[in-house]
């Protein structure tokens, strides 16, 4: 294999001359970061909401949740992602469809990415604190109606903050997977990470320095996560209580 | 309001069906060669040799931290060069299908290996002990005790696993490659009727995997003990 390394490549200056590619590889960071965290608030919220859902005694509102989570778990997200961003603004009345459609490409790339990746996740989530909702003992809801909580509060102030702490080990593998999952924004031609790796290649025609740079960019994602998630399960630990496992 | 035009499905057929064997095919080799390779990954994690234990966990970490999408593309980078390098093939040649199979058995090997680790070491230690109080070797052990026990434990978790695999083998978009959902895109796209052929793989999606995840349900009320 014949192949010239030029690990250089990523100070020179790129064909529009403002910035290196090194500035194109940071911005990509930029956008996976952004459209992750988004992406991950939205799925913490609407997850925990609809996991609650599938735990109360409703059977309406439980089936709901339990619908939702079995659409959006049984779409390949790509196909969601396209569904987001090509088939959602068609659908809409004509007006808002064009206005949506005649608005900057990299905004509505990264909405549809941003609503795609949170629902997505939001259906994982609500897995997962239903999960830990349905793993604490019967005695502790009973407990809670039997001091006179209503069930929200019950929820609120006792249900909730025990199941996630039990679940926060599983939860942050779903918050590594929005990272890894924002990649295929690529897809649709969001500048993130990924695709600033691929239009390296491109312009520079030095794919493995490009895509060495990109990969390590993910690991040291991965990294700083673990290591904060792991910094949030000390903090949220609760003296002599049994944690996770 | 959309007017919605579904007749260009009809005529599509052939190519959406071929585009699923394609599909078909990746999830299977994926599958068989990502459990084949997960259970040596796992076995060299726990079978208490450093140098072997780091190697396969380094493996395993390094391809849980990178996304699909990366991992397709850097495998479309390398095998075609191998591929040049070692069977003397020419820069004519479509390795997009190579690539993706060695990609998505190598990647799947990962997550199998989780599973079948944890799978493992859900076999009560009593097991090996017994095994080896009979005189079985560490390979005899491990194939004829602590491996069927711990793949009938373990087989709903791979099933899903393949639920997954079949689902993200959509990813294959990214080297253009017509598997279902790129036969659906392209066809949706040469008829300028993307929003119907969109809806219409979304669906498709949608009823084979949910019927398969009903299924691994069952299988798994069956089968537990």
């Amino acid at each position: 294999m014949s192949y010239s390394w030029n690990w250089g490549v990523f100070l020179s200056p790129t064909p529009s001359g403002s910035g290196t590619y090194l500035g194109w590889l940071l911005q990509g960071l930029e956008w996976t970061l952004l459209l992750s965290l988004g992406a991950w608030v939205i799925a913490f919220v609407l997850g925990s909401l609809l996991g609650v859902l599938r735990t109360v005694p409703n059977r309406w509102l439980a089936g709901l949740a339990a619908g939702y989570v079995e659409a959006f778990r049984n779409v390949p997200l790509l196909v969601q992602l396209f569904s987001w961003y090509f088939v959602l603004p068609e659908l809409l009345p004509r007006g808002l469809g064009d206005a949506i459609k005649q608005s900057d490409p990299l905004i509505q790339q990264f909405i549809a990415a941003l609503l795609c990746l949170g629902c997505f996740t939001a259906a994982r989530v609500c897995e997962q604190v239903r999960a830990g909702l349905q793993s604490l003992p019967r005695g502790q809801k009973n407990a809670a109606l039997a001091i006179g909580l209503t069930l929200p509060q019950a929820y609120r102030y006792v249900l909730l903050p025990l199941a996630m702490r039990i679940v926060l080990p599983p939860l942050t593998s779903e918050f590594l997977n929005v990272f890894k999952n924002s990649a295929v924004a690529s897809t649709i031609g969001l500048i993130e990470l990924s695709r600033q790796g691929q239009q390296l290649v491109d312009y520079t025609a030095q794919p493995y320095e490009a895509f060495i740079a990109v990969t390590l960019l993910y690991v040291l994602i991965n990294v700083c996560v673990m290591f904060g998630m792991r910094w949030v399960e000390r903090r949220a630990r609760l003296p002599g209580h049994r944690e996770g496992q | 309001m959309y007017e919605f035009d579904w007749t260009s499905i009809p005529g599509a057929l052939p190519i959406l069906g071929s585009g699923m064997l394609m599909t078909l095919r990746l999830t299977l080799v994926a599958m068989v060669v990502g459990i084949l390779w997960g259970t040596l990954l796992a076995l060299a994690r726990l079978s208490g040799n450093r140098m072997l234990g780091w190697l396969a966990a380094g493996y395993v970490n390094l391809f849980r931290a990178v996304p699909l999408v990366m991992v397709i593309l850097w495998f479309y980078l390398i095998v075609p060069t191998l591929l040049k390098d070692w069977a003397g093939l020419g820069a004519g040649t479509d390795i997009r299908m190579a690539s993706a199979l060695v990609a998505f058995a190598l990647f799947e090997s990962a997550y199998y290996s989780e599973i079948i680790r944890a799978g493992v070491r859900s076999v009560p230690r009593g097991q090996v002990n017994a095994a080896q109080a009979l005189g079985m070797a560490y390979t005899q052990t491990m194939r004829l005790v602590v491996l069927p026990q711990a793949f009938r434990n373990m087989l709903p978790l791979l099933l899903t696993q393949a639920i997954i695999l079949f689902q993200d083998t959509s990813l294959v978009y990214v080297i253009g490659l017509a598997d279902f959902f790129g036969a659906a895109y392209k066809v949706g796209d040469r008829d300028g009727r993307l929003v119907e052929l969109l809806l219409f793989s979304g669906a498709v999606y949608f009823v084979l995997c949910f019927g398969a995840s009903l299924l691994v349900r069952r299988l798994q009320k069956r089968i537990a003990v």
